[in-house]
């Protein structure tokens, strides 16, 4: 019990110091929080966007397949579906169509896609939370969307999307067969892609090399190498956003030796008073770890905190161009909040430990005054 | 009661501005007693005052408390020792700025343990003790200067210490409250307490409350008087 009192009488009287120098600390927490706040953002959105991703690729197919004419993505044959079915280990192959609408008045992308579920439900649409915050009060209502030939298609919308993945169903709609063949001018004997199913997965890349020999204008892009370009592309773009972010960081841990190491006169006079009339150096120790608690937790928390509503509420508004990339993927979309217990973490490795790290030994220098630098002051 | 054997301090020990502080002292400090230590400046007194309050130690030497050696014991108990057996008033007051009087006077004590409720009202009551209730709650840089030292008082109390140690203690205050302190003093060496004043101010060794003047000079005691 003693203790417990001793650590409360020594908690409270740290806290009337963190208060009595209230114009340093609260500088320091801002700086602080800041770093936080920055190194939390990179890393909520890095993790978020890649769990977007795999939720995204988790039930795509195991290969698609593009066709190509001078190096660009082209409409592919109908034809071509029986071709592929010929190789040894296709299970399925399907034809799917897809493609993007800039929609001027709201100066939008969306993607459509054709759903087969919507095959005897021409003239309706189910549409993304994103298309549906761009048409606000017009949930139930029709969405116009001019054709390739100038004429106005005016689709019905039936429902919206909910899914786990806001990245995945923002901005789209889907749409019946019959619709966006009309919308696009695309004649029957062509689809946008093919997906395959196989038997057996490890047989994917003598599938792939079989479908180029037999289709040379084709290219077949496999899933898992989405998924590694996606955590690349992410990777890369969190640790260019850290790297740039370093200096940033190492001014603060400089700040805060400084901070520590520079104890003002006052400080250092107080340290004394309190060596003199019988603290032990541990308690003066003591001392400065509850007050580097007080600062650390506080900036620790704020900063994540900051950075949350940040990622998730404000869709990463200040560094949306750099760890978005607007040829990347669609501008406006709501990250679903996505935070685990390795990331809160990493970050508080990165973020107190250093900072414990850099006060400590001035600390301890602090607290070893001389009790008898008091008579003498 | 505390008994000093041949003990020296030496500052900067083999470095070109080595300087002898005390050197060679022999003394035996009585209990319940005012005891002054009587010098000009430079001549020892507050390094001997330091070293007979624990807060500094000989370079050799030995220190006996209560029968105790205790010149070799570790920073931790010295400083456990220290804060049970001494109270210290000190010359500039050394009060922490920014946190009020009743505050500076339960800092000693925090380390103790003592529950926060029970050590603010034996605080309140020892401010009280000097009819300071009402600055209780002030800022004691809102004090004077006889107020100031009134805590600075109760703080040397509040761990009830059997010796109240003093480093000139009326460096800073008119003849008045020199005078009303050397009163403080005597009630606590009525209270059973032992009284070490380092001074050099002939209100303070003039005063009927003291015992026994000690006169140092470079670091050597050359009277070991007994005042009358």
């Amino acid at each position: 019990m003693d203790w417990i009192e001793k650590q409360r009488n020594i908690i409270d009287f740290t806290m009337s110091s963190l208060v009595r120098r209230k114009g340093k600390n609260v500088a320091l927490i801002v700086v602080y929080t800041l770093v936080v706040f920055v190194l939390a953002s990179v890393m909520f959105f890095t993790h978020a966007i890649k769990r977007e991703a795999s939720l995204i690729l988790r039930d795509a197919p195991e290969m698609m397949v593009q066709r190509l004419v001078a190096g660009r993505h082209e409409l592919i044959p109908v034809s071509y579906i029986n071709t592929l079915k010929q190789i040894k280990g296709v299970q399925t192959v399907r034809g799917r169509l897809w493609g993007y609408y800039y929609d001027p008045t709201n100066r939008a992308n969306y993607t459509l896609v054709v759903n087969e579920d919507l095959h005897s439900s021409s003239g309706n649409v189910t549409v993304g939370k994103g298309v549906l915050r761009n048409l606000i009060g017009k949930e139930r209502g029709t969405i116009p969307i001019k054709a390739y030939d100038g004429s106005y298609l005016f689709l019905k919308i039936k429902g919206t999307l909910s899914s786990e993945s806001e990245l995945v169903s923002s901005d789209l709609i889907l749409i019946s067969e019959e619709d966006f063949r009309r919308l696009f001018g695309i004649s029957e004997e062509y689809v946008t892609d093919l997906t395959l199913g196989v038997r057996n997965a490890k047989e994917l890349t003598t599938i792939a090399t079989k479908i180029v020999q037999l289709l040379p204008d084709t290219r077949p892009i496999l899933r898992d190498e989405i998924i590694r370009t996606y955590d690349a592309v992410f990777d890369w773009r969190g640790g260019m956003i850290i790297v740039i972010l370093f200096g940033a960081v190492m001014a603060f841990i400089i700040f805060a030796w400084d901070k520590a190491a520079g104890l003002s006169a006052e400080e250092k006079r107080e340290i004394g008073i309190l060596k003199g009339i019988g603290w032990e150096t541990s308690d003066v120790l003591m001392m400065k770890f509850w007050e580097g608690v007080a600062v650390s937790l506080t900036s620790f928390l704020l900063g994540v905190l900051l950075a949350y509503v940040h990622i998730f509420f404000t869709s990463s508004t200040l560094f949306e161009p750099a760890l978005k990339g607007w040829s990347v993927l669609y501008p406006n979309f709501r990250l679903i909040p996505f935070v685990n217990a390795y990331q809160v973490g990493t970050l508080f490795f990165l973020t107190v430990v250093p900072y414990t790290v850099a006060t400590i030994i001035p600390s301890w220098r602090a607290a070893t005054i001389d009790p008898d630098s008091v008579m003498r002051a | 009661m505390i008994e000093l054997k041949n003990i020296k301090k030496v500052f900067n020990a083999g470095k070109p501005n080595e300087f002898v502080a005390i050197d060679g002292i022999n003394l035996f400090i009585d209990s319940q007693k005012a005891t002054v230590l009587k010098g000009p400046s430079g001549s020892g007194k507050t390094t001997l005052l330091s070293i007979l309050g624990c807060m500094a130690r000989p370079t050799s030497g030995r220190i006996v408390l209560l029968d105790r050696e205790i010149t070799s014991l570790p920073e931790r108990f010295l400083t456990e020792v220290r804060r049970k057996t001494f109270g210290f008033i000190f010359q500039q007051f050394h009060l922490i700025k920014g946190i009020t009087a009743i505050e500076n006077v339960m800092v000693p004590a925090y380390p103790s343990g003592e529950n926060y409720s029970s050590l603010k009202k034996r605080a309140g009551d020892l401010l009280g003790l000097f009819n300071l209730s009402d600055k209780a709650s002030s800022k004691v840089e809102w004090l004077s200067g006889g107020e100031a030292q009134r805590v600075t008082i109760a703080r040397a109390l509040i761990n009830n210490p059997s010796v109240v140690i003093a480093d000139e203690p009326t460096a800073h205050l008119d003849t008045k409250l020199s005078k009303e302190f050397m009163e403080i003093m005597k009630e606590l060496k009525e209270e059973g307490k032992t009284i070490l004043i380092a001074s050099h101010d002939p209100i303070v060794h003039d005063s009927d409350t003291v015992d026994r003047v000690i006169e140092m000079r470079d670091g050597r005691i050359v009277s070991l008087g007994i005042a009358e």
